[in-house]
């Protein structure tokens, strides 16, 4: 029989054509694992903040969610606190704002054992202490007494999972647990799920846009789309023969490092456009007990050749988006030179001459922030015109041809930018970027905020551009899928330094450095017979204020040996690769 | 203007806004038509009628003062120069505000720093030592109360869109403007200022009722406007000096002034909810 039972559930706003949850009956079974998947605006959210009673006053809702034969919708809060904690917990996507900022840790879990009464009064910091220690909290004394915003992300989750597991209950519902986090972290935290769920045998209603993270960690799986479920099963049905053209559209497009991709490096040789010289870049920290450097790029040097993308990887902190707004001139540098078509560039985007600031331009990571909100369309995309070809009349046919190619339709030019959806802002930015028909595009995480379909159709927008014009592009971005998809280089950076500089192929097949290594691993392949990474990377990235001595990567790094903590290894050539690892002629990390 | 737009539109849902949107543009209509379909002047004596109590049969509606004027008639000429000194200072102050707010808010750095001061050094002035001041060295005339009141009301103006550039100008769209190659003139033109409309325009409505109490505080100690012309300040002025004899001098001037300042209020919390929910500009 089944534990929770949700029949024909349906939940509409008042203002609001559609349902935003139309007729979704499931049922989940103790001590199962359910996945449902499904992009933005899909409803999944909605479903399980229904099941939580948590949904706004606003919503109108029908159907029925029964806990155990007991009806939940339209229960009331006392009754509802019945079931919370002890029989269903929650854990959110964004650690940060579920967590009280002004509560410590340790008394926000207490009060959690105080409020449902779920043990003696004397025992409850023993118990939160306990947790602590079981979601894998280091040092859980000194944690307990600390605040939500001196935790790393990561830690935050696990104190979030280890809040929903105090009562012990019967159903755990994770609405995107690890989006928030780097993939590393992201391996972590799948891992203790997994670890609890075998010990404490809870079901578990897992939400999230990532097919890797479903096929992982999920028995059962069901796809939602606009409020309605398309199909159900088991996940490795679903994944084998799916029925819906979502689904299919969702598998094409899910990120996976298997697929072929970029067939590697061009040729050596080639006109090189851009070359970035042991550039540094620094920011002071902290105003009340002196100022101290963060060091956010260490020297690094990259060339870019005509028509090459070069992708540059790493997870938060590794100083990815500082060095490109370095180079582009948006942020001071330390040391260093970037030369652009052989003319070495100011600093200073201010000082930087006209042409080289046209043939020079940046998609930024949020669409919508990069728009101005108060110009429409077609001045936002016409706006380089004006300040570059001020003599030329044509300015409206051009913008025109430009909005084609990206795909927009003409009508959308008299949109302001909250008028648009993800997807076309980005367009629109893409657009703005390349009116201009410049040598080099710098893109700054450009797809993150995008959904898999959409995501997919903007990197086959940039493909096609390169094709046209020879445009160049650095990407930005912490998503390995999307680096074999579209990159002929890779640049691997970790807390400010390069590990790894490898053509696509070489990267993927064979990396030289434990952290690409690492970070390959930790990303959740799209397949349910895949085995899921049970040893995860330990440990999370050092201060960048204080770093450790020796390579960076030394105190997370399983092959780590005494060099490894003494010196700062070299990048250091290996065929076609540059490596900066002590050990780099000695392992065999084949993948 | 999508920010401006979007504030008219969102202000139609709100009835406090509408209501009080509308009450403010009748009495400026009836301010402004009142005087052509009646046949008495605000500043005509007439010593046969003086000091008449409000009645609704001898054409004198409101009543007449110590000189025989009719109060109806000087009570709308006062809402006029009332309305017209407020909307004119604020105005001003609006555009000297944001200009300056945007300029020091978007250079930033010492630039920043020394515009900053001077406005708080301009904090630091006495306000009615300096009125006083003024009307010694130049004589009183509604110019100069313009200036003063102008002179006041710009430095809020330039603290917030100070504060609100500072905060536009992290956003990721200047940083574009940039990277294209627009200038610092064209970013703060462009980008900056239409974003700023909304909070503006909030601003403006609460502005507007500070330049009246202004006002009317300077002409009720008689700094004001030059008789036969009135406000509603120098109307309440001698109202009280006529109170005891003449109480309607006295409550009707007021009851307008009071109606008046409750609208801009009202209007501008209503708005300045509407642009920012949670109250903390």
């Amino acid at each position: 029989m089944a534990l929770l039972d949700v029949e024909n559930l349906t939940i509409r706003y008042a203002g609001s054509a559609s349902p935003a949850v139309e007729n979704l009956s499931f049922a989940l079974a103790r001590g199962e694992s359910l996945g449902i998947v499904g992009e933005s605006g899909s409803g999944k959210t909605q479903a399980a903040l229904a099941i939580m009673g948590l949904l706004p006053a606003n919503a109108k809702i029908s159907g029925s969610v029964r806990f155990d034969d007991a009806e939940l919708i339209g229960a009331g809060a006392a009754v509802l606190n019945q079931y919370r904690a002890r029989r269903i917990a929650m854990v959110f996507q964004d650690p940060m704002a579920a967590l009280n900022p002004y509560v410590r840790i340790g008394d926000q879990l207490r009060r959690i054992l105080l409020e449902h009464k779920l043990c003696a009064a004397d025992e409850a910091s023993a118990r939160t202490l306990l947790m602590l220690k079981k979601v894998g909290l280091p040092d859980p004394e000194r944690q307990y007494r600390a605040f939500p915003h001196q935790l790393s992300g990561g830690m935050r989750q696990r104190v979030m999972i280890g809040a929903a597991l105090l009562g012990e209950p019967d159903v755990l519902i994770a609405d995107e647990p690890t989006t928030a986090l780097d993939v590393t972290v992201q391996a972590q935290i799948l891992y203790l799920l997994r670890q609890l769920r075998a010990e404490t045998k809870a079901a578990l209603l897992l939400i999230t846009h990532d097919l890797g993270v479903i096929a992982g960690n999920c028995e059962r799986m069901f796809v939602m789309d606009r409020g309605e479920m398309l199909e159900e099963g088991t996940t490795r049905q679903v994944f084998a023969t799916p029925d819906s053209d979502k689904m299919r559209a969702l598998l094409t497009n899910a990120p996976t490092l298997s697929a072929i991709g970029m067939s590697g490096a061009l040729p050596e040789g080639g006109d090189p456009v851009l070359d970035i010289s042991e550039l540094s870049v620094s920011f002071s920290e902290g105003r009340l007990r002196g100022r101290e450097r963060l060091l956010a790029v260490r020297p690094i040097s990259l060339t870019i050749q005509k028509a090459e993308t070069v992708a540059v990887v790493g997870e938060s902190g590794s100083g990815k988006t500082s060095l490109a707004r370095a180079i582009v001139g948006l942020i001071p540098i330390d040391s260093g030179r970037v030369t652009f078509l052989g003319k070495q560039l100011p600093a200073a985007v201010s000082r930087r001459r006209h042409d080289s600031r046209r043939d020079l331009q940046m998609v930024f990571q949020d669409p919508l922030a990069s728009l101005n909100p108060a110009m429409r369309v077609s001045s936002i995309v016409g706006e380089p015109l004006r300040v570059h070809e001020s003599g030329r009349k044509n300015h409206a046919a051009l913008v025109e041809a430009m909005l084609e190619q990206v795909g927009l339709a003409p009508e959308l030019s008299q949109r302001y930018p909250h008028e648009l959806s993800g997807g076309q802002a980005q367009r629109v930015a893409i657009a703005r970027a390349l009116i201009l028909k410049p040598k080099v595009v710098i893109c700054d995480e450009a797809v993150a905020a995008l959904d898999g379909t959409v995501r997919s159709e903007i990197l086959l927008l940039l493909q096609a551009a390169q094709q046209r014009t020879g445009l160049s592009i650095i990407f930005i971005t912490h998503d390995l899928a999307v680096v074999r998809q579209i990159s002929h280089r890779v640049l691997v950076m970790y807390m400010g330094r390069l590990c790894e500089l490898a053509a696509n192929n070489a990267l993927f097949g064979r990396p030289r450095h434990p952290y690409t290594r690492a970070l390959l691993n930790a990303v959740p392949s799209p397949d349910p017979n895949a085995e899921p990474a049970n040893a995860p990377l330990p440990g999370e990235v050092s201060s960048l204020l204080r770093p450790p001595a020796g390579c960076p990567f030394h105190p997370r790094c399983q092959h780590a040996v005494g060099a490894c903590s003494a010196s700062v290894p070299e990048p250091a050539a290996y065929g076609g690769t540059i490596v900066a690892c002590h050990r780099a002629t000695e392992l065999d990390l084949r993948y | 203007m999508s920010a401006l737009s979007s504030l008219v539109r969102h202000a139609r849902s709100s009835r406090a806004v509408t209501v009080c949107a509308t009450m403010l543009l009748v009495i400026a209509m009836i301010s402004l038509i009142g005087p052509l379909i009646s046949n008495h002047s605000y500043f005509a004596a007439d010593f046969d009628n003086r000091m008449l109590a409000p009645t609704m049969t001898g054409g004198h509606f409101f009543g007449t003062d110590e000189l025989g004027r009719d109060l109806l008639a000087r009570t709308l000429s006062g809402i006029r120069v009332t309305l017209l000194v407020a909307v004119i200072a604020s105005l001003v102050s609006l555009g000297i505000g944001v200009l300056y707010g945007a300029v020091a808010g978007y250079i930033g750095g010492r630039v920043d720093g020394f515009m900053m001061r001077i406005v708080d050094g301009l904090y630091a002035l006495p306000f009615i030592f300096f009125v006083i001041l003024l009307m010694v060295a130049f004589g009183r005339s509604m110019l100069l109360i313009l200036i003063a009141i102008g002179a006041i009301n710009w430095l809020d103006m330039a603290r917030i869109v100070r504060g609100q550039t500072i905060s536009l100008k992290q956003r990721a769209f200047v940083d574009a403007a940039r990277l294209i190659g627009v200038s610092t003139r064209g970013i703060i033109f462009r980008h900056i200022t239409p974003n700023l409309l909304g909070v503006v325009v909030v601003y403006m409505t609460l502005a507007i009722p500070q330049a009246i109490l202004m006002e009317s505080f300077l002409s009720f100690l008689g700094l004001g406007i030059q008789a036969p012309q009135t406000s509603l300040g120098a109307l309440v002025s001698d109202g009280v000096s006529q109170m005891e004899q003449a109480s309607w001098l006295l409550v009707i001037p007021a009851v307008a002034l009071a109606v008046i300042l409750l609208c801009f209020n009202f209007l501008g919390d209503g708005l300045r909810d509407l642009v920012d929910p949670k109250g903390n500009t």
